[in-house]
């Protein structure tokens, strides 16, 4: 049984058709990617997975249940967590706050109890402290921890980003671009990242990239989507090689056909 | 502290001791980790230590042998050390940024056979190399972070060793207790590789006695209580770190704080407010540097107060130093700005609580000097070399004075040889360099330890060190100029970081300067000016200027015959990693001077502008290629 089932999921805004008929198997325990030139679908999948959007057929499932129609506060409790392609944090507040607020869900104390801070809303505070300095540590933003969000450069941010959605405990973990606008060193830190989360944490992953070389390197299966229809799907090399691949992308994507012939 | 040593003469007694003193009531060490300071007791410390030694013998660590040390300042760097010194084995530290070449030789030439790594990326270092490092057996990491796809048998985790040791103590029980009574007073103790600014590095052989006996000797002049709180964040490889976290806390049962990253020190100083400090020039150079951009960045009002405050202290300080009696005037106006300025500065860069703070390892320049004891934290200068295993001078409380380096501490004779050179006889004068019977008779030869520094004695006693003997440098008119003193005064300014003088059978002194990189280019953003890399912010003309005014200030101080006549921004800042530095970053000047060879011949020849054609290489091992112009600066 894969842990999330998009089935054959159509979605349409007015005349405009963004997903038409796609379904993708991700399996637990594997870095799954989702790659195609831009409008070809990818977030609007992602909205559908957490329910954000609601496609007018065919449906999503979540360890086997149905998660269309839910509100979308309900697909955290069931451990999907998710970045932005542009980042969504607060930003006047510090890091570890972020963080903090991304354990919000699982605080079950009353406002009152935590203003107080006493007995149990103390030590659920702790517990959830511990959490997320587990998480500041493993991604080694000790120095930031007290730093404002918007006073930090934008690969940290993206960092402080993955770490709040880390805070959630998720089971499945949808990256949005997680290197977009990012250096070498940047990227080839979040790439670590991601296999750590995977590996050691066992964090299922669905990822959409831009950067194939990364993509390539690191994900065990790729789905690839033009014009809101899935054209493959299937492992790195696999998909590399698959004519409609390349197909869909010349005369879009130079880099990406010179990058597929040095493979 | 003589007394103890009569019955606790090596590291691991100490160890033992202090943990029958203060067992669990005591704490040891600390680390910050998840946001928290981690506290160990001596008795946690002493057990880490314990059954990690076990753990080594058990996988056949035999007396002599040698531990190799890598890694950031933790406990488990130091857990390591007595462990391993408790099996009668010899640890040696190695920086934590060397190089693969760096590091290869020196586990190598220390036939090391257990290799301490802290993490995955020191861990890399060693199995990049294990092929040319035949003698290395097992390699110990202590963070297991990203280590879960290493399968090797001979890659351990520290905690798994441990276990190993506690397995042994139940089949061997007193073992430890045993091993520890068997090490003595005049064992090898650590093998200290010194960078050198010359060659390969050669391993400084230092024994327990000497160890211990520069640090009870230093603390007759300059003592350390139990109470005292350290902050160790200095390579543990370098002697300075070596005698505070090992020798003095273990003599003293003072308290060591680990910070929880290199990027965090200044903020884990502030949290710990730490009462001793000793620290080589460029830590303090760079605080300096930080005030003096801050006050930039401040308010009008606070810069005002910060201007009228720092002339009061300077006045009120030399006062104390030349051993005036003080005006009550300035007494009084000492009092308001240490209440209105000196206080909080202190507080912001953590030195609130400082009782006693020292500078080593290179010469400080005195206009630093002057700045910290001006705000009142008792700055004092100390000498030595990892030879007389760190200290043989140090400044006396009440008797400070800028130019020089104090005087001997107790049972250390000095004198100078003909030729001006520094020599030293102690106790704590080491045993040689390992393997390298010819650089330890040169450097031992007629029984005194040949520092290779030129120095001279002041009237009332105090030891004054001029520069390397090699370094002290002549122009062609015959004019005598130390290249270090010229440098350190272009230090003090916050947009100088490193510079090079230079000179030497030559018309006049030049010199090679590097920007100051974040303040610098602060200073170019206040002014709008528009930059991308560090070459191109060193090669704006407004920042030549810049550069021309601190310099032309430093000159205003300078004998007319030792100006700097002409100097040149450079277009990289000189490196570790292009052994352009040691790793204590002391600039290395045969291999400058070859490196930067056609940028020197060009400022001598008279050159406007000098063509540059580089490779750089960046930390990540990737190469470019850099072309650019320097333009020549005369004055």
């Amino acid at each position: 049984m894969p842990l999330l089932r998009i089935d054959d999921i159509h979605l349409s805004f007015g005349g405009v058709k963004a997903i038409n008929g796609v379904s993708i198997n991700v399996e637990r325990g594997s870095i799954h990617a989702i790659i195609g030139p831009n409008g070809a679908g990818k977030t609007s999948i992602f909205n559908c997975i957490s329910s954000v959007y609601k496609p007018q057929r065919g449906a999503v499932y979540f360890e086997d249940r149905k998660l269309t129609g839910m509100k979308p506060d309900h697909v955290t409790h069931l451990g999907i967590a998710r970045t932005f392609q542009n980042i969504a944090l607060f930003h006047h507040m510090t890091v570890l706050d972020n963080l903090m607020l991304g354990r919000h869900q699982f605080l079950k104390r009353g406002i009152l109890a935590g203003g107080i801070f006493l007995g149990p809303a103390r030590t659920e505070e702790i517990e959830n402290r511990k959490m997320v300095e587990d998480i500041i540590d493993f991604l080694e933003i000790e120095n930031i921890r007290k730093k404002p969000v918007g006073t930090l450069a934008y690969g940290l941010r993206k960092r402080v980003e993955l770490g709040r959605a880390l805070a959630l405990k998720p089971k499945l973990l949808l990256l949005d671009e997680p290197m977009a606008g990012m250096n070498l060193e940047e990227k080839e830190d979040m790439a670590r990242f991601i296999l750590d989360i995977n590996e050691e944490w066992g964090v299922t992953i669905l990822l959409i990239e831009h950067d194939l070389g990364v993509v390539m390197d690191i994900s065990h299966r790729v789905s690839v989507l033009d014009f809101g229809v899935k054209i493959s799907e299937g492992e790195p090399a696999e998909v590399a090689n698959d004519p409609r691949v390349i197909k869909a992308y010349i005369g879009e994507e130079d880099d990406f056909l010179r990058e597929m012939e040095a493979r | 502290m003589k007394e103890i040593l009569k019955t606790h003469d090596t590291f691991p007694k100490l160890l033992v001791r202090n943990a029958e003193t203060f067992g669990d009531r005591k704490v040891a060490m600390r680390e910050k980790e998840f946001g928290i300071w981690q506290e160990y007791s001596w008795k946690e410390y002493h057990d880490h230590v314990k059954y990690f030694s076990l753990g080594m013998v058990s996988l056949g660590l035999a007396a002599g042998d040698k531990v190799a040390i890598i890694g950031d300042n933790r406990p488990e760097w130091v857990w390591g050390e007595v462990a391993a010194q408790a099996a009668g084995a010899v640890p040696l530290g190695l920086y934590q940024d060397s190089t693969l070449k760096e590091v290869s030789y020196i586990i190598d030439h220390s036939d090391a056979s257990f290799v301490l790594a802290e993490d995955q990326e020191q861990v890399d270092k060693i199995l990049d190399m294990k092929e040319q490092l035949p003698k290395v057996r097992y390699i110990i990491y202590s963070d297991p972070r990203g280590m879960r796809g290493y399968k090797q048998p001979f890659l351990l985790d520290f905690k798994e060793v441990e276990n190993f040791g506690r397995e042994l103590e139940q089949r061997d029980p007193g073992l430890f207790e045993k091993n520890v009574a068997r090490t003595n007073y005049e064992d090898l103790a650590f093998i200290c590789y010194t960078s050198g600014t010359t060659g390969f590095p050669k391993g400084a052989m230092l024994a327990f006695r000497n160890f211990l006996s520069m640090a009870a000797n230093l603390m007759e002049v300059d003592n350390k209580f139990g109470k005292d709180e350290f902050v160790s964040f200095l390579p543990l490889a370098w002697i300075g770190e070596q005698m505070m976290c090992l020798s003095s806390a273990l003599l003293t049962g003072f308290t060591v704080n680990f910070p929880e990253k290199p990027e965090t020190v200044q903020e884990n100083i502030r949290e710990i407010g730490p009462s001793i400090m000793f620290s080589p020039p460029r830590i303090w150079e760079n605080m300096t540097s930080t005030v003096q951009v801050k006050v930039m960045d401040a308010s009008a009002l606070k810069r005002r107060m910060y201007n009228w405050a720092l002339p009061v202290g300077y006045a009120y300080s030399d006062a104390v130093f030349r051993k005036e009696a003080i005006p009550p005037l300035l007494r009084l106006k000492q009092k308001l700005a240490y209440a209105l300025v000196f206080r909080a500065l202190k507080d912001r860069l953590g030195l609130l609580r400082i009782r006693s703070a020292s500078t080593g390892g290179a010469a400080l320049g005195p206009d630093v000097f002057k700045f910290f004891n001006a705000m009142g934290v008792n700055l004092k200068q100390i000498y030595g070399q990892t030879e007389i295993s760190g200290i043989s001078c140090i400044h006396r409380e009440g008797d400070i004075n800028f130019d020089s380096v104090g005087k001997p501490i107790p049972e250390t004779e000095i004198r100078l040889s003909d030729s001006g050179e520094i020599l030293s006889r102690s106790p704590s004068v080491f045993l040689g360099y390992y393997k390298n019977p010819e650089e330890t008779e040169k450097t031992l030869s007629d029984g005194w330890l040949h520092s290779g520094d030129a120095g001279y004695f002041t009237k009332d006693g105090h030891l004054v060190v001029i520069d390397r003997v090699k370094d002290v440098m002549h122009l062609n008119d015959g004019t005598r100029f130390s290249p270090q003193f010229i440098e350190n005064k272009l230090k003090f300014s916050p947009y100088i970081k490193e510079c090079v003088c230079l000179g030497n059978q030559r018309d006049f002194i030049a010199s090679m300067i590097c920007i100051d990189y974040p303040n610098v280019g602060k200073w170019a953003e206040s002014r709008r000016l528009s930059y991308t890399t560090y070459t191109d912010l060193a090669a704006k003309p407004e920042v030549l200027e810049l550069l021309a005014k601190e310099v032309e200030k430093v000159n205003a101080t300078l004998p007319e015959t030792t100006r700097v006549r002409k100097f040149v921004p450079l277009y990289k800042e000189l490196d570790a990693d292009d052994d352009e530095l040691t790793r204590t970053r002391k600039v290395r000047r045969a291999f400058v001077g070859e490196r930067y060879k056609h940028v020197i011949e060009g400022m001598y020849a008279g050159e406007e502008a000098i063509p540059i054609d580089a490779t750089i290489k960046y930390q990540d091992g990737k190469t470019s290629r850099l072309r650019t112009t320097l333009t020549v600066r005369n004055l």
